[in-house]
């Protein structure tokens, strides 16, 4: 009887298995890893905005503090977005007439607000409040980036939700002083995140584990 | 097992020639060969078969039909609702799942026990094994309602950095089914390799070669082969050993973990084992019969074999009134209100007569299988199996429906009735299960070709004369059921 395969049906047999296994292995690990890109998470990715608006100027060569413009955020939910009125505070008298202000100007003649897009659009199904996190020691780069860097604004956090039980599992490894919740440059030299974190937990009366990571916490 | 061993012994030791043989009068090596391998080989396909696969590919469709718009339109076509949250869906599951039970005691346990007689029935109660948990796992995995996420189910290193809640036993059924389909699909697989290589020898033309020769994995029967090949499928034998028990019974911790009155019930995990087995059974009775009746295979499932697994059913159907009983008892001497009233509305409530056919299926109707006549007919006990089947899908229906109908909440009692798509979901898996055991017939070896040949009289004097060295590559010497003593 003749045979029906090649001889090199032995080895390609073999290959196959081991084959099989590595790409599917491959595969799967992939797309774990795709779904952690910012291709999906929108990290890195600034958007279009109505006006240019740059974080870089106003905080890193201005030196203007967080709070003049996001004004609600150590009371309440939302940071809050500054009115047109607190563009005007200024912009009535500096780069009155440049052309890329011309919305905000526009906004004002006519009371219409300007549409800003949204950058960390956190699902709908998550509570998320500001105030809590801030009143807690939770700085403002540590989610949000050096946004004093920023020309334009990105998230620099994956938002995932493995990302916020990062902190939720272990506040000790991120928790700052008060007085430094508004600093772009954390952590600062000299300042003993191992020795400190802990005792800022305390201090701050945060609570266990099981009630920072239970589901109820976040998805209310 | 034993004790229906014994039995069997004894029938026929009045003859003085030990049990009844496993395999009919005058087969050699060549004859059991070409028989089994003539039906998958045969050219043309006979018009039986035909009609029969062709009804049993538009259940097939019907199902799938379902499937599609219960994927468009969610599981609102079904009749659950908010108080009976399950309904057919695990009904079905459980129903299948417990089916299954059969082809892996038949292949894994009886051959660990080396009960020779299973030999003709575990191929294809494998296999029934195999297509039934293809069905049982539709039905969790389209209950979820949102299908396309059924990955979720799984442990895998996901974004939201958390595992599935490994303390639920929803989560414990994911691997039990898994595991199971895995195994299962090993075993039956391994144990075709011989099979598929004398399928491969016998084929005639080009195309049969090659793909019973690719299936065969390069099979050639030399001692070598062998030698391994008995090892490993002893080993997974015991692999599939524990799983006769454990599946099962995560099956019924479902339910007993949770404290609906009427499922939490320690007795749950070994009334279900014996459930499973006892349909499971049925089931092979069920389509063991016609196929023997219909490829003439009286001389490989002989009645000894019918006769065993009445005997097995007698036996797990009385573990199961065990089950009843105890239920009932329960309900009295636990002295708990909301046990009292279970079984109380389970048996005079809405779904009365329900409660009232499962006792006369499961209990009353095998009880003629107490009788020496009907066990030895085929008819009868196809009549019975049928019964047992039903039986045992009254039973699930009892176990959720009723449990969940009279919530703690009377403002929450409801009356659950299944709608079209529920009906068209579970016959549809019904044909779903036939198209594939039609082909499993039409392409594979539906008994074990190799370990038959170990059953006729040559097998006996070869391996008793320890092989000569002219005839080397027998499979029978040292076959899997074949002790050397």
């Amino acid at each position: 009887m003749p045979q029906i395969f090649h001889r090199s049906t032995n080895t390609l047999s073999r290959v196959s298995i081991v084959s099989v296994l590595v790409i599917v292995g491959g595969v799967i690990g992939i797309l774990t890893q795709i779904n952690r890109t910012p291709y999906i998470s929108q990290a890195y990715m600034a958007k279009q905005q109505p006006v240019q608006f740059s974080h870089k100027h106003h905080v890193g060569d201005d030196g203007i503090d967080c709070r003049y413009c996001h004004q609600t955020v150590e009371t309440q939910a939302s940071a809050g977005i500054p009115s047109t009125k607190t563009c005007m505070n200024c912009h009535s008298q500096l780069f009155a007439t440049s052309p890329y202000l011309e919305p905000i100007r526009e906004s004002w003649r006519t009371g219409k607000p300007l549409l800003w897009t949204r950058v960390h659009d956190l699902p709908d199904f998550v509570y998320f409040n500001h105030s809590i996190h801030v009143s807690k020691g939770v700085g403002c780069s540590t989610c949000h980036g050096r946004i004093d860097l920023m020309p334009q604004t990105w998230q620099v956090q994956s938002l995932q939700m493995e990302w916020c039980l990062e902190c939720h599992r272990a506040p000790e490894k991120f928790v700052r002083p008060k007085d430094k919740i508004f600093e772009m440059e954390w952590p600062a030299s000299g300042f003993d995140q191992a020795v400190e974190g802990p005792k800022l937990v305390k201090e701050y009366k945060i609570q266990n584990q099981n009630v920072m990571t239970s589901c109820s916490t976040c998805h209310r | 097992m034993a004790d229906a061993m014994k039995q069997t012994g004894q029938e026929a030791s009045n003859a003085a020639y030990g049990p009844p043989p496993v395999i009919g009068p005058g087969h050699t090596f060549a004859s059991v060969t070409e028989k089994i391998a003539s039906i998958v080989l045969r050219k043309g396909t006979k018009r039986g078969w035909m009609v029969g696969f062709g009804l049993s590919f538009l259940g097939m469709l019907m199902m799938l039909n379902t499937i599609t718009y219960l994927v468009f339109k969610g599981i609102g076509i079904w009749g659950n609702n908010t108080t009976v949250g399950w309904a057919f869906d695990i009904i079905n599951f459980v129903w299948w799942i417990g089916i299954g039970h059969a082809g892996t005691l038949i292949s894994a346990i009886l051959l660990l026990m080396r009960q020779s007689w299973r030999t003709s029935i575990n191929r294809f109660a494998e296999a029934m094994t195999l297509f039934a948990v293809a069905c049982a796992g539709l039905f969790p995995a389209l209950h979820t309602g949102r299908p396309w996420l059924d990955y979720w189910l799984f442990p895998y290193p996901n974004t939201m950095g958390m595992w599935p809640n490994f303390r639920s036993p929803l989560m414990w059924d994911v691997f039990a089914v898994s595991t199971y389909a895995t195994v299962s699909a090993l075993f039956w697989f391994i144990g075709l390799i011989p099979d598929l290589a004398t399928l491969r020898d016998r084929a005639t033309s080009k195309i049969r070669k090659v793909i019973y020769g690719m299936l065969a994995l390069g099979w050639r029967g030399s001692t070598r082969h062998w030698s391994r090949y008995e090892t490993a499928y002893l080993l997974l034998a015991g692999l599939s050993t524990p799983l006769v028990l454990s599946v099962h019974t995560i099956v019924s911790f479902d339910f007993s973990i949770g404290i609906i009155p009427g499922w939490h019930a320690t007795i749950f995990p070994p009334y279900f084992v014996a459930g499973a087995i006892y349909a499971g059974f049925a089931m092979v009775l069920t389509l063991g019969i016609p196929i023997r009746k219909y490829y003439g295979l009286d001389d490989f499932i002989t009645n000894r074999h019918l006769r065993n697994m009445a005997k097995v059913m007698l036996a797990t159907g009385l573990i199961v009134g065990y089950g009843y009983a105890m239920e009932a008892f329960f309900a009295w001497y636990s002295a708990n209100t909301y046990e009292a009233y279970m079984y109380k509305n389970r048996t005079t409530g809405p779904y009365w007569y329900i409660y009232w056919l499962l006792i006369l299926c499961n209990i009353a109707v095998p009880q003629l299988l107490w009788i020496k006549k009907y066990r030895e007919s085929t008819v009868m006990l196809f009549v019975i199996s049928m019964f047992i089947n039903v039986g045992m899908w009254l039973e699930r229906f009892v176990i959720i429906v009723t449990s969940l109908h009279r919530d703690f909440l009377p403002s929450a009692w409801t009356m659950y009735t299944p709608t079209v798509f529920d009906f068209t979901m579970f016959f549809g898996t019904i044909g779903f299960f036939l198209t594939l055991m039609f082909l499993f017939i039409r392409i594979l070896p539906m008994i074990s070709i190799y370990e038959m040949r170990t059953m006729v009289p040559e097998a006996k004097l070869k391996s008793e004369a320890h092989a000569s060295p002219d005839k080397p590559a027998m499979p029978p010497a040292g076959g899997p059921q074949e002790s050397p003593a």
